[in-house]
């Protein structure tokens, strides 16, 4: 089929963003937690790489690390193999252009005030296309639209709340099409869509990939859906990666207990869903 | 937006605040286009005339008179020149002189008066009636039958050379002068304070000046709790401490208490209602600033804001675009309240004596602090405090109206 | 064939919107569990699967409105009963309800012991407080719940234990019907599983005659239920056993919706699941013909000008397309 399936070796291709001893602390004295506990990790271009934990285990904090909208308590991130710096607004808009996001919830994600041409034409200004014609602005918005099947023709003066939560999701993958940044991260892009809508998102991203060869950083709970996208699995406990690899190999025989128990829980359709492996009377996690 | 306003102008509550507002400000507009002059103009010598229209008596006499025949002006003029004594003393009478009264009501003057005529005798002596007494009863007598009479009043004036007394004209009861003939004629509504001014154009005036008290000090605290909320809500850590340890000590001292230690401290001289207006804003914004604040929190980790930091826009681009349209229904509902009880700290300030100063303009509170001074609640003068207090409760009514109006289309939750 | 437990037949029901706009939420239901059976409900968000959930209670406040049709539990109809009615003699002993946020519901400030109390009170308010409990303790240990639960708060328990604690004690009169709205859908997978384990166990032991268990997603569901339905638009569009559905689904939005499924199992990786453009129609003004007809790629100008009837075949199953089982089958073989 096509080349998303391809099991691509990136072990060894360039770094993108990588992590050394990556910590969050929240709170002081009794209040303390760590949310996200010496994490280290190696994401590399064109890697298509999943952060899987369940609620509280640390992916969102360390997600917002990784855009550098939070400061990590303790270690360093390296950017394209250098240490990051984003100490000044100059440097963070620089940075800014090379990772962009999606996030979970599409209808949170708009200014319910801007409208759609809006929220695209912010992207084409952010590229320096300012001083573009108005003509070459909309076709190029025109595209982005076409890109993620949406009919710009008929989103012009819109407000996103009139799409439903795919389109606004699609328009948000239109988004980072004008973008072109080098990382998307993507946090639980899929968890509010419908399962039906759900595969096109995951398409666009694929079609993302191949055509301009992003890394692209994918947040979930769901490890069925991880095993599908990915070529790279992080299996993510209390803050720590608690397993990494090729997906295969993690999925397929997990090594780690966390990531026994997560695959045996989740219900499935061609192997048995072996209701033993929970004890009723203990409390759960 | 234009979908916004619909539903605003679809709650009832909204609507009923807003005509009740613009039925005051009209009145503001309007009345004194009909009614030009200095509010606090003194027109009247004395204290609290009734409401009512006056006109001169000494222009009356020179006015066209008209010959009317109306058949119960005498029992008008009888029945409101009968004092009360006079009728308890008629019935005494009848009591001593063994006329059966029967259920007689003594404010039913014709009743009253038919079984005087039929009874009363000036020749017959009751026992036990002092001389006094009956002369007394003779003077009442002859009055009630001149009221009756074809009796004329006679206008004269010295003459100015031999100080003889001239006859100018003379006024039979059936004269009639037409009010609008009447060269000075004052209509006073509300009639007149203790100093003797006009009260409705001075209420007028005041509605404006409080109103517009109100709006400054509306203005001046929704600036200050905004700006302080936004940035201490939006820029955290460091900012928000500190704004929110000078929130907080605000918020502790009573605001009531600051603003009688400052209006006092500034002195009766210097205080203008503009004066009074900056100072009540700056004693009231401590909760909308906790408010806005906490907003901008909730609102601050929310994916738009996220994605418009990712974009690279700038910190007042994010606050001015991505958190200040969605808390400005929030903030215009905190204004309208400010308003109001911008309104109400400047009514309570001035019934204190610590308001505007008062020889420029009246506001409500000084009219307030005025008829308490001089006891027109003890002295029925009702005309000079009760319309105050209606339009102050009228004006907080319409306001509070229209925020719970808004307040109820901007979260649906509270519907119903 | 066993005692019908719930029947539906030919449910109709609406919500109205503050602009007081029909919406036709629930348009002709009809399903049968029969005793010890469960059926599942599949569909997207906004098909009418909670709304389902909520007319078969019998209890209607606004937006809600029943329209027509009728809700048989063990043979005694309950539509257009008085809602105070319903809530006093069926709720709870003979139909029960888990929404998703259930768990949610428990009042943090009382200790679990008290919802036992107000739920068996509500039927029987000359209860002994002793009999409640050991009636608790009873139920809990055979469901393994911790008995210890009974004295705790809301605050103190996991929200799997919480919930798994709701359904216990909504339970506790032995209803003939549980409704369970999404019950696990906010859990973690670990406790999704003790939640289903449990509601086993509440099966199989009997304390439930029958279940309608209502979910989005379908591995789970394939799992959990006997019978699958899948919804869309306010219509049930195929009915068949769990196996059938999943791996022989006939009607083209059914068929569609079991491909989108993603499960962690080797070989999955190399299946592309399905996608279907578009968006259901607005329920306000439901389409004449076929309500899939916009984005059925197999649909003619006839599938939007006719509507479709249920059509049954095989055992006890039924779909509802123009095509036939062999010609779906034929154009799913060429894919």
């Amino acid at each position: 089929m096509s080349e998303i399936r391809e099991r691509k070796d990136y072990s060894n291709g360039p770094l993108c963003l990588s992590g050394r001893g990556v910590t969050k602390v929240f709170g002081l004295g009794d209040n303390r937690t760590v949310a996200v506990d010496h994490v280290d990790f190696d994401f590399h271009e064109g890697e298509f790489v999943s952060i899987v934990g369940e609620s509280g285990s640390g992916k969102t904090t360390l997600s917002k690390m990784l855009l550098g909208l939070m400061t990590p308590t303790e270690g360093e991130i390296l950017f394209e193999g250098k240490p990051r710096d984003i100490s000044t607004g100059k440097k963070r808009k620089e940075y800014w252009k090379g990772i962009q996001a999606i996030f979970q919830d599409p209808f949170a994600s708009y200014n319910v005030f801007h409208k759609i041409d809006s929220v695209l034409l912010d992207c084409i200004h952010l590229r320096g296309g300012k001083n573009l014609s108005k003509k070459q602005k909309v076709e190029m918005m025109t595209e982005a639209c076409s890109f993620v099947n949406l009919k710009f023709s008929e989103l012009t003066n819109k407000y996103p709340f009139e799409l439903s939560g795919g389109q606004m999701q699609r328009l948000m993958i239109a988004r980072i099409f004008l973008l072109k940044p080098r990382i998307l991260l993507a946090d639980e892009p899929t968890s509010m869509v419908d399962a039906c809508s759900r595969a096109t998102i995951l398409d666009m991203l694929f079609e993302l990939r191949r055509e301009t060869g992003m890394t692209i950083i994918f947040i979930t709970h769901d490890i069925g859906l991880a095993y599908y996208v990915s070529d790279t699995v992080y299996i993510m406990e209390h803050g720590r990666f608690v397993e990494s690899g090729k997906a295969d190999d993690v999925i397929l025989t997990p090594q780690a207990p966390y990531t026994k128990r997560l695959i045996s829980d989740v219900p499935k359709i061609h192997e048995v869903w072996d209701l033993s492996t929970v004890d009723l009377l203990k409390e759960d996690a | 937006m234009k979908n916004m306003f619909r539903q605003i102008f679809h709650s009832p509550k909204f609507v009923a605040g807003f005509v009740i507002f613009v039925i005051i400000l009209l009145t503001m507009w309007l009345y004194p286009l009909i009614n030009p002059g200095n509010p606090l103009e003194m027109i009247g010598v004395g204290t609290f005339a009734r409401p009512g229209t006056y006109f001169s008596l000494y222009d009356a006499v020179d006015a066209p008179t008209e010959t009317l025949r109306l058949s119960d002006a005498d029992d008008k003029r009888i029945d409101a020149s009968m004092s009360m004594e006079d009728r308890v003393a008629m019935v005494a009478w009848f009591e001593q002189a063994g006329v059966d009264v029967g259920d007689l009501d003594i404010t039913d003057t014709d009743a009253l008066l038919d079984l005087w005529r039929a009874n009363y005798d000036s020749s017959t002596r009751l026992p036990g009636m002092t001389n006094a007494k009956r002369n007394y009863y003779k003077r009442l007598d002859r009055s009630i039958q001149s009221m009756q009479g074809a009796d004329k009043y006679s206008v004269m004036h010295k003459d100015a050379d031999s100080g003889e007394m001239v006859e100018r004209s003379t006024i039979n009861k059936t004269d009639y002068v037409n009010v609008a003939q009447v060269v000075n004629v004052k209509t006073l509504p509300l009639g007149t304070d203790n100093f003797g001014r006009d009260v409705l154009k001075e209420l007028v005036s005041a509605t404006k000046t409080s109103i517009v008290i109100g709006l400054i000090a509306g203005i001046v605290a929704t600036l200050i709790g905004l700006t302080l909320g936004l940035l201490a809500g939006y820029v955290g850590g460091i900012t928000d401490d500190i704004i929110m340890f000078i929130t907080n000590i605000f918020t502790v001292i009573p605001s009531f208490v600051l603003l009688i230690l400052i209006s006092y401290s500034i002195g009766q001289e210097q205080r203008g209602a503009s004066v009074v207006a900056i100072v009540i804003g700056l004693t009231s914004w401590t909760w909308t600033a906790r408010s806005v604040r906490s907003q901008v929190i909730s609102l601050r980790n929310r994916d738009h804001v996220n994605l418009s930091k990712l974009s690279g826009h700038s910190l007042v681009r994010i606050i001015l675009t991505d958190i200040l349209p969605y808390i400005a229904s929030y903030v215009v509902m905190a204004f309208i309240l400010q308003v109001s009880s911008g309104i109400l700290a400047e009514a309570q300030l001035s019934l204190l004596g610590l308001g505007p100063k008062t020889t420029e303009v009246p506001t409500l509170g000084l009219m307030m602090n005025w008829a308490m001074l001089y006891s027109a609640h003890t002295n029925g003068s009702w005309w000079a405090y009760f319309p105050v207090i209606l339009t102050i409760t009228l004006i907080s009514f319409s306001l509070n109206l229209m925020n719970t109006g808004l307040d109820q289309v901007f979260n649906p939750t509270l519907r119903d | 064939m066993g005692k019908v437990m719930l029947e539906v037949r030919d449910l109709k029901t609406k919500y109205v919107t503050r602009f007081h706009e029909d919406v036709y939420a629930v348009d002709g239901v009809s399903l049968k569990i029969e005793e010890g059976k469960s059926l599942g409900v599949a569909g997207e968000s906004g098909c009418g699967k909670s709304t389902l959930a909520l007319s078969l209670m019998g209890y209607y406040f606004p937006p809600l409105h029943y329209i027509s049709g009728d809700i048989l539990i063990d043979g005694k109809n309950i539509s257009g009963l008085d809602p105070d009615v319903v809530r006093k003699t069926i709720l709870g002993t003979e139909i029960a309800y888990i929404p998703q946020a259930a768990m949610n519901a428990l009042n943090p400030t009382q200790k679990i012991i008290r919802f036992v109390e107000d739920v068996v009170r509500a039927h029987d308010p000359k209860a002994r407080k002793k009999e409640i409990r050991e009636r608790a303790e009873a139920r809990f240990a055979e469901l393994g719940l911790p008995r210890t639960v009974l004295d705790k708060h809301a605050v103190e328990l996991s929200g799997g234990m919480k919930q798994r604690t709701v359904i216990a004690v909504s339970t506790i009169l032995s209803p003939k019907v549980l409704i369970a709205d999404e019950p696990s859908s906010a859990l973690d997978v670990t406790s999704q599983k003790m939640v289903i384990k449990m509601m086993r166990e509440l099966m199989d032991k009997g304390y439930i005659k029958s279940m309608l268990f209502i979910t989005h997603e379908l591995p789970l569901l394939y799992n959990v239920t006997d019978d699958i339905m899948v919804m869309y638009a306010g219509q049930i569009v195929e009915k068949g056993t769990a196996r059938e559905m999943v791996f022989d689904p006939i009607q083209p939005y059914s068929h569609g919706l079991m491909g989108a499924n993603l499960v962690p199992e080797d070989g999955m990786r190399d299946t592309k699941p399905t996608a279907i453009p578009g968006t259901p129609p607005n329920l306000k003004r439901p389409p004449k013909g076929c309500r899939f007809a916009e984005r059925c790629r197999y649909a003619t100008e006839e599938c939007r000008t006719h509507s479709v009837a249920e059509r049954p075949f095989g055992e006890g199953r039924m779909y509802r397309c123009r095509m036939s089982v062999e010609e779906l089958r034929e154009v799913y073989k060429d894919e």
